[in-house]
């Protein structure tokens, strides 16, 4: 592979993109990088039993990047000239002392990813509008045999292809494309003037033909069906400190935002974490082990790199209870002095890069989840989640259930309406008792904000038993 | 700005007119262009600069009663035909919906109201970081627990919104904002624990901001008051909501009455029209028009001429929030609320939406709580909007015989928003617009806050 092909979609050659980082290293910069990406998203929506709604957006542009010291300058285009270019480089280099000597941008080493996670098939993934108004369609009719108290299906399906290039001044040319699909379902069911709302989604990185490989579709219209039943029925939920048994699956959304945040290196090395300073400290029960793994095939958090350009990896967060490390980008991982664990990632071009999580999951313990549920006297057992979010510095975070049910004498028993769990991050997991043998990843749904921008992510979670938390219902 | 008003009305023009040759029966146009330079600073030194240009051009087109919709950033002549042709295609695919369509010719905004939302101030890079580093070095000098800092971010952009379609309206109007937020954080010299405080102010004119000194002093008072937070235990109390905290409970009420979630019957405001919703105490209003406002703007996403509409009026509702097709669904015009990101079919949203201030100061309404809490913070979406139920993370303050006793914070306050508006008991005097959406302080007069 001589050059990336996709350079010259964006009509730019690799001398020019050398060209810019020679302009970008004038100066006293660190480091500096282009990163090129081309979008096309396309999306079709159903309510009231009409595919109503069918849109199409194309981004493109290049955002240009140099870091001096913990200092970075950034500037991004949508026009791709070379005098678009310079001009974000001037932009770019601004942050850094001028002049310097002749340090050279080393000519890179083109290199593909360093993996093929996602390898689809575009010509099959892109079926034409009227297939995905067809499986729509079979949603909505689906949803409403379910019950007949289902009045309204409102489904969105959303796909997209992105091509990133990056090229950067310590050698790295290298491309991607990037497929990311989404099926979302919600479903409002009534009676009697009670009204209660359902919803579930999947997908990943994949194309059209796994929403309808063993009817993935009408499994996901289902389970957002049975929730808003469920949800018919639900009782007041419990208010004040109780064990909590969460279910496998979404729910890693609790790892996410108690401990995954905060272990983002950014943060710690600002020190303005509540985990600065833990590393090698327990800050988790011994049985629990957290990993953020970038590598798994069709997954939504997945990448062959990240948006600088670095193989993602498997990284170890906790380990038997102990914090381990932290999720680097180049900018804190130099600052540091710690490894790269290719969790840089942006937006898009008109981001800049942070560290950021991908998939997110707490490896399978030994507990049976039965066992789980009958070790616990009076407590809330939570099946899905809607939102989470954390403050980093004090460390407290809150997660919502959508699904949950009192535990009652070791048995699951009435559904409870949606309740938000606090808690402290560093000290969340040393309450977690039992970890059960059944780690499930969530179906791809996630999507996690940071500073401002939003990438899509995953998270994994055995069932698990947290001996102690606070329920934010409205009884007592 | 890259283009000259002609070059963009020119350019709707011309995708109209080529819209209409590939079977389009009405169309829309929205050009946006705006540029961005933003600043943030870290314990004194740059750390952050950002530049940034950007346009976009969103379509929609309706071939009878079918309709689609794109957007691009890439302005060539060759992709833009492209687009037309594939919109186009894309609304053949989709199925007829009897509901769609552009607001009535007779509905398009006429006059052109100087709402004063623009302001063509260039700041200088090196003024920008001076500003961003006095806001951040007052919060170090305010108080000496404040030890680290998230940084202090100094903004200032301008931008221009064109639409066009196909009755041959065509409007724009330029707008510009400059912020500077600052985010201390204090730590206790004991413990070690750490809180972050975070103060902001947004305005459409440079001129208009506070000095960045008091920006900073008040991010600092609010991250030191928060140290040796500790939690309560588990009691039914009286709430009083912050100005900050009072208008996201506000922004909750304005999703309930907006047309989109009302007609999905996915709102807990459902056949509410005309009846009592919330305390004699509550007056709301969006005013498209206040200005200077945030949220102000001559016409809305649609071409509709934004005004002022009284939503609540001493707890009855009286309007919902609406564009053409929700409005169409509910058997009522337009309120001029369609909100247009470009690319996307027109959305609900509020311009100012506010409460209408009462008398009591904020003092007061704390004096009046015998025991409760002083909220502050919220975090988290335990929102459902379908039931009302609410149930969400907060910090705050403990009230004891009507004064702020001390911080607490890992708790939640839940109840169902159905009931706290009802509930809510005393309205502050102190409404100041931060954003589209503003509240002065109000009290609600019980919920369930859970702690230990």
């Amino acid at each position: 592979m001589t050059e990336p092909v996709q350079l010259a979609t964006f009509g730019v050659t690799e001398a020019d993109a050398r060209h810019v980082l020679d302009r970008l290293s004038t100066r006293d910069v660190d480091y500096a990088d282009l990163y090129f990406e081309s979008r096309v998203a396309e999306s079709v929506s159903m309510e009231e039993g009409i595919v109503k709604r069918a849109a199409k957006s194309i981004l493109q542009g290049v955002g240009v990047r140099a870091t001096a010291g913990e200092k970075t300058g950034f500037a991004y285009s949508d026009d791709l000239t070379k005098k678009d270019l310079e001009l974000a480089a001037d932009t770019a280099r601004y942050i850094a002392d001028s002049p310097k000597g002749t340090r050279m941008v080393p000519i890179p080493i083109h290199r593909r990813p360093a993996h093929d996670l996602y390898p689809v098939d575009r010509t099959k993934a892109e079926v034409a509008t009227s297939e995905r108004v067809a499986l729509l369609n079979e949603i909505d009719a689906e949803a409403r045999r379910y019950d007949p108290r289902i009045k309204n299906v409102m489904a969105s399906f959303n796909t997209e292809y992105k091509v990133v290039v990056v090229a950067t001044s310590d050698g790295v040319l290298v491309a991607d494309v990037q497929p990311l699909s989404r099926l979302q379902i919600s479903c409002i069911a009534e009676e009697d003037g009670n009204r209660q709302i359902g919803s579930f989604g999947g997908g990943g990185r994949v194309g059209f033909e796994f929403y309808r490989d063993q009817n993935r579709h009408l499994e996901y219209a289902r389970e957002a069906a049975r929730e808003a039943i469920v949800n018919l029925s639900a009782v007041e939920a419990p208010a004040g400190v109780m064990p909590v048994v969460l279910a496998g699956g979404w729910p890693g959304i609790l790892l996410h935002e108690a401990i995954g945040h905060g272990l983002e290196a950014d943060f710690n090395r600002k020190k303005t974490s509540a985990f600065s300073n833990l590393i090698g400290k327990q800050v988790a029960s011994e049985v629990c082990t957290i990993v953020d793994d970038g590598t798994l095939p069709f997954r939504r958090g997945s990448l062959n790199m990240d948006d600088e350009g670095t193989p993602t990896g498997r990284t170890i967060l906790i380990e038997k209870g102990i914090l381990r490390g932290y999720l680097t980008d180049k900018l804190n991982a130099r600052l540091m002095g710690i490894a790269l664990t290719g969790n840089g990632r942006r937006e898009s071009y008109q981001s800049v890069v942070l560290p950021r999580m991908t998939n997110t999951f707490m490896l399978a313990g030994e507990s049976d989840p039965q066992d789980i549920i009958r070790s616990v006297k009076r407590g809330l057992y939570a099946v899905s989640f809607g939102g989470g979010q954390v403050d980093i510095t004090n460390g407290k975070f809150v997660f919502s259930a959508s699904e949950a049910y009192l535990i009652e004498d070791g048995k699951v028993t009435r559904p409870v309406k949606g309740a938000t769990l606090i808690g402290n991050g560093p000290e969340i997991l040393k309450k977690v008792s039992m970890v059960g043998h059944d780690l499930k990843l969530d179906n791809g749904i996630g999507t996690c904000g940071k500073d401002g921008q939003s990438v899509p992510v995953g998270v994994g979670l055995p069932t698990i038993k947290i001996d102690e938390i606070t329920v934010g219902g409205t009884q007592r | 700005m890259a283009e000259s008003d002609g070059d963009y009305a020119q350019l709707a023009a011309d995708i109209l007119s080529r819209a209409k040759a590939g079977g389009a029966t009405e169309a829309d146009v929205v050009v946006a262009d705006g540029q961005t330079l933003s600043v943030q600073v870290r314990v004194g030194a740059v750390d952050r600069l950002t530049k940034a240009r950007e346009k976009r051009l969103g379509l929609r087109v309706f071939i009878g009663k079918r309709s689609a919709t794109s957007s691009t950033s890439d302005f060539s002549k060759e992709s833009l035909q492209r687009l037309v042709s594939e919109t186009c295609t894309l609304a053949k695919t989709v199925v007829e919906d009897p509901t769609s369509g552009l607001p009535g010719a007779d509905q398009m905004a006429t006059d052109r109201p100087d709402l004063d939302l623009y302001d063509g101030t260039v700041l200088s890079t090196e003024n920008q970081i001076e500003w961003a580093k006095r806001g951040e070095a007052a919060a170090f000098a305010a108080d000496e627990r404040v030890t680290n800092s998230e940084g202090a971010e100094f903004e200032s952009s301008s931008g221009r919104v064109v639409l066009a379609n196909s009755h041959g309206f065509l409007g724009s109007y330029d707008g510009s904002s400059f912020s500077l937020s600052v985010s201390p954080i204090a730590s206790d010299a004991r413990t070690g624990s750490m809180q972050r405080g975070v103060w902001y102010e947004v305005q459409r004119k440079f001129a208009r901001l506070t000095p960045a000194e008091s920006i900073g002093r008040e991010a600092a008072r609010r991250a030191v008051r928060r140290l040796g937070a500790r939690r309560v235990a588990t009691k039914r109390v009286p709430v009083v909501f912050d100005q900050e905290t009072a208008g996201s409970l506000l922004a909750n009420l304005c999703s309930a009455v907006s047309g989109y979630g009302l007609y999905k019957r996915a709102s807990f405001l459902l056949d509410q029209l005309g009846r009592t919703i919330a305390s004699e105490l509550i007056t709301v209003y969006d005013d498209g028009r206040m200005v200077g406002g945030l949220g102000s703007r001559p016409f809305d996403g649609e071409g509709v001429a934004t005004r002022k509409n009284m939503i609540v009026e001493r707890g009855v509702l009286t309007s919902y929030l609406l564009d053409t097709y929700s409005g169409k669904k509910m058997g009522l015009p337009s309120t001029g609320n369609a909100s247009r990101s470009v690319g996307e079919s027109p959305s609900v949203g509020p311009t100012n939406f506010y409460l209408v201030p009462d008398t009591k100061t904020p003092e007061q309404i704390i004096g009046s709580v015998k025991e409760g809490l002083y909220l502050t913070e919220l975090i988290g979406f335990g929102i459902n909007m379908v039931t009302g139920d609410y149930s969400r993370g907060a910090s705050g303050f403990w009230i004891e015989n009507g004064e702020l006793a001390f911080p607490v914070e890992e708790i939640t306050i839940a109840g169902n928003l159905k009931q706290m508006l009802k509930d809510i008991e005393m309205v502050g005097n102190d409404l100041v617009f931060r954003g589209r959406v503003a509240s002065p302080t109000i009290k609600i007069a019980e919920m369930m806050v859970a702690g230990n």
